[in-house]
């Protein structure tokens, strides 16, 4: 029975998006999970997949064509064994999305040679890739669900203008933006440039001039990608709404540094453990042990989260982005250290699917690697806790009574105070140095 | 004497005040209304609805004798001014007997007497409530919103004296049709009065000190007017001003000068209707920190005055003097006072002005002049109802419709209409300037055939050159 690949729905609130293009020509076969096409939005460029091996017998949109709706059937696969014929039965309207209308299926023809099929079933093809564009971006620009509510006037006169209106704050009735806030922000200039054409990932659009300060030396304006607004936004919104307290940790690591080379010789270069890795797992199993720590802050109360979904910071062109290993507690050190590599090749190639950045239940951002001693991260909500890790280095100690030189790593927890108090956060960092410092305990 | 105390007073029950004090109430407040003379103010009872109530009359009359165009003859029609006084008072009574109901209904307690602020304690304002001298209540609140209205305007030498120079409340209730009119002042009030005398046959004279009619309308239409009425035998002086009034038994004669040179008529009435000002007077302002500028109390965009716990709204607080916009202001008023989201402030641009004169004129936004002066390349449409089938077969083919739309955003600037039932038109393109609609959801706009609407379609059309009938 042919299948129908239906544009998909990229994001919860879209409802067209532009077929940017075929990777498949029609007649072409294609294996389940083969990236067929590419669907450009307002917000990223994604890549659809395959759901079905077959051969692609009708490309029914062309690539370049914009605005097609969301479940329109935008190519047609033949199942192995079917030829053309089978084509004939098939109804290439979209399917009802509401309770009205909806284009009934075509009859079938009585004279195709093969047994016409009835209406093929509709398969959405899965999205897995899109190229990120922030940390946990919950529903980027304007407002939410993505939908910005403004007026025909206030849109024309934004585009006209150049403005972004996602940066646009309304006014109006139900905050619909009108034109009098396009007018300000025209005036103010506290609205970024938009991009010039629908941008892919986290292109930035062409620098525009801002207003000189006196006696500032000359500059130039890098014009603001989506991804650096939403850090920007969802950053401002951690500092100024979340009751940040912090706790610091030296933790001893030579024991830990002398498990990874002991794991590391074993594996005898099919995996490199990082000492991140080790964190990692750490961090989750830590989690597992003081599970309040696990959390987060809503008016309705708060979660405890029953996974420790560890995201890690990685730093990519133009901001950062943090995949998640998921369940990190119950995965190998092997598992965990292939997982990150993959993750964050793929973040730096701005690959990663929102399932892939989204739904972490705790942050780590490592700075280690750059020689920084120690800092504070700013917790990345809704997580409660986000745990800054400096660099393992050479220390004096002292150990019973006499000095001594150990490797030391400090650590500093950030924490929600509406979800974690100061005991929960410090037996949670209790068991995490416990971990690290005698990291036997993780195979426990 | 014991204070009764509310959450919000309201002074003046006319159509900013009445309508305040019932939102008021649906919010949960324990309100008042204090009203001297009658709930629903002079709109309801002098003014809006009695004056449509007559020039409803001036139109069935006019009809009739145009019957023989549509095919009936008639004969014998004559105009029993009795009557049309009678039929206009009972449709206000009606209507205000309507008000007090409401009132009532949404339990607002209605003070029958004279308002006046009488300080107050800490966080409160009271106010004393007089009836004929006697002190009958004391109320207390801790927000008095003024809406105490305003009056025909007097001019030194131009005194109204209620039987030969009359304002609108006695030219509202002739006791006999006088032969000649002498109409000064051609806004909403002056014209619509000349209107309704010029169709019931008086002879009628408007002077004008600007130099055209309807002076707030868009050029072209006060042209268009001032055309119409011509045509119908009334006399139109503009750029011309009454100089002096010298009262006879049962006759007026007034000097007019215009361009340097006088001219003398003598009319049997003259109808004063050269502005209004505020009722600001024995309200107890004096003394507390509302402001009264030329007559009208000032406020801020959410009516506050400037004595906390006091606000004014409607035709106090000056033009546009139009009852719904003192509505309007009554309801931002009371919103923000209760705290209310989503409140914003009136937008005077987009108050739509009418007037009920045969064409009957309608208007919103902005002139094309003021448009201009405002520093807008405009594009401008126009639909003659020539052009129009409906107009066509309701034997009313004469009428504009106009839009100014900025060449560059699209925004719709103003719209300006005369002809038959515009006023009923005018809220189409209301709703299009508060959504901030451009020409092209106008052009996607379905209009209904046959109605005179098509023509606010076509007018927008033309102002891109795509106009269909014309």
């Amino acid at each position: 029975m042919p299948v129908k690949i239906l544009m998909p729905a990229l994001s919860p609130t879209m409802t067209e998006g532009k077929l940017a293009k075929w990777l498949v020509g029609e007649g072409e076969e294609v294996n389940s999970g083969d990236v067929i096409a590419e669907i450009e939005t307002d917000k990223a460029t994604m890549e659809v997949e395959a759901v079905e091996e077959g051969k692609l017998a009708k490309i029914l949109v062309p690539e370049g064509t914009e605005g097609v709706a969301v479940n329109n059937v935008i190519a047609v696969l033949l199942e192995e064994g079917e030829d053309d014929a089978a084509l004939d039965g098939v109804d290439v309207s979209a399917p009802p999305t509401g309770g009205n209308g909806g284009t009934p299926p075509a009859s079938s023809e009585p004279s195709a040679p093969a047994p016409t099929a009835p209406s093929a079933p509709a398969r959405q093809p899965t999205v897995p890739t899109a190229p990120a564009a922030a940390p946990q971006p919950a529903a980027a620009g304007g407002g939410q669900g993505g939908r910005i509510i403004a007026s025909p006037l206030a849109r024309r006169m934004a585009s006209q203008a150049g403005i972004d209106l996602s940066g646009v704050n309304g006014t109006g009735p139900n905050g619909r933006i009108v034109k009098a806030d396009v007018e300000a922000a025209i005036a103010g200039g506290t609205s970024a440039p938009a991009a010039a054409a629908p941008a892919p990932s986290a292109a930035t659009a062409a620098p525009t001039t801002a207003e000189k300060l006196p006696f500032e030396p000359e500059f130039e304006l890098e014009a603001l990608s989506t991804m650096r607004k939403t850090i920007a936004r969802r950053l401002t919104e951690s500092k100024q709404q979340v009751p940040h307290f912090y706790l610091s940790v030296d933790c001893e690591i030579d024991e830990l540094l002398a498990l990874r080379k002991t794991l590391n010789d074993k594996g005898d270069g099919a995996y490199k453990l990082s000492v991140n890795d080790l964190v990692i797992k750490a961090a989750a199993i830590a989690l597992r042990r003081v599970p309040k720590a696990n959390a987060s802050w809503t008016d309705e109360g708060v979660k405890l989260y029953k996974s420790a979904d560890i995201a890690v910071a990685v730093a990519i062109e133009g901001g950062l982005i943090t995949p998640v290993v998921r369940q990190a507690d119950n995965k190998g050190l092997e598992a965990i250290s292939g997982e990150m590599k993959e993750l964050s090749t793929r973040a730096r190639e701005g690959k990663l699917g929102p399932e892939e950045y989204q739904g972490g239940t705790f942050s780590i951002s490592n700075l280690g690697m750059y020689g920084v001693k120690e800092f504070s991260a700013v917790i990345n909500p809704p997580q409660a806790c986000i745990l800054a890790v400096g660099a393992g280095e050479q220390r004096p100690v002292v150990k019973d009574g006499a000095l001594a030189v150990a490797t030391v790593m400090t650590c500093t927890l950030s924490v929600d105070h509406r979800a974690v108090d100061g005991a929960i956060g410090a037996e949670y960092l209790g068991a995490f140095k416990t971990l690290i410092e005698d990291p036997l305990n993780m195979l426990l | 004497m014991a204070e009764q105390k509310f959450d919000l007073i309201v002074v003046g029950g006319g159509p900013g005040g009445y309508v305040a004090a019932i939102r008021a109430a649906q919010l949960g407040m324990k309100a008042a209304l204090v009203e001297a003379n009658h709930l629903g103010g002079i709109c309801l009872n002098w003014g809006c609805i009695p004056t449509k109530a007559l020039l409803r009359t001036a139109e069935v009359y006019r009809n009739i004798q145009h019957a023989d165009a549509y095919g009936i003859s008639v004969q014998g029609a004559s105009v029993d001014l009795k009557k049309v006084v009678e039929r206009s008072r009972k449709v206000a009574a009606q209507l205000n007997g309507g008000v007090g109901h409401l009132l009532k209904k949404n339990k607002v307690a209605v003070f029958d007497g004279w308002g006046k602020l009488a300080g107050g304690p800490a966080g409160a304002k009271k106010l004393s409530v007089e009836k004929d001298g006697k002190k009958i209540a004391d109320l207390v609140a801790p927000h008095i919103v003024l809406a105490t209205g305003a009056r025909a305007r007097a001019l030194p030498g131009l005194e109204p004296d209620g039987k030969l120079i009359w304002t609108y409340k006695e030219a509202m209730v002739p006791e006999a049709m006088p032969k000649s009119i002498l109409v000064v002042g051609s806004g909403a009030i002056g014209i619509e009065f000349a209107s309704f005398y010029r169709n019931l046959s008086v002879d009628v004279t408007v002077v004008e000190v600007l130099n055209r009619i309807l002076p707030v309308e868009d050029e072209e239409i006060s042209a268009f007017a001032q055309k119409a009425f011509e045509k119908d035998g009334m006399k139109i002086r503009t750029g011309a001003q009454v100089k002096t009034l010298k009262k006879k038994d049962n006759s007026v004669t007034a000097t007019i000068e215009k361009g340097g040179k006088s001219e003398d008529i003598t009319v049997e009435r003259v109808i004063l209707a050269v502005g209004i000002v505020g009722n600001v007077e024995d309200i107890g302002i004096d003394g507390t920190k509302v402001k009264v500028d030329r007559g009208h109390i000032e406020t801020n965009q959410w009516l506050e005055t400037g004595e906390p716990g006091i606000y004014a709204i409607g035709d106090v607080t000056g033009p546009p003097w139009l009852a719904h916009k003192a509505s309007h202001e009554g309801i931002i008023c009371v919103e923000k006072i209760k705290g209310e989201k989503d409140v914003h402030p009136l937008n005077t641009s987009n108050v739509p002005g009418c007037t009920y004169c045969l064409p009957q004129v309608a208007s919103v936004g902005m002139t094309e002049s003021k448009a201009k002066e405002a520093g807008h390349e405009v594009r401008v449409g126009r639909f003659p109802f020539m052009g129009n089938g409906k107009a066509i077969a309701l034997g009313e083919p004469e009428g504009l419709v106009k839009t100014i739309f900025d060449a560059k955003t699209g925004e719709l600037l103003g719209a300006h209409m005369i002809g038959a039932e515009v006023t009923e038109l005018i809220q189409g393109y209301g709703i299009a300037r508060t959504l901030e609609t451009t020409e092209k959801e106008l052009m996607h706009t379905i209009f209904p055939h046959p109605t005179l609407s098509e023509m606010m379609h076509e007018s927008v059309l033309d102002a891109y050159g795509k106009a269909i009938h014309f």
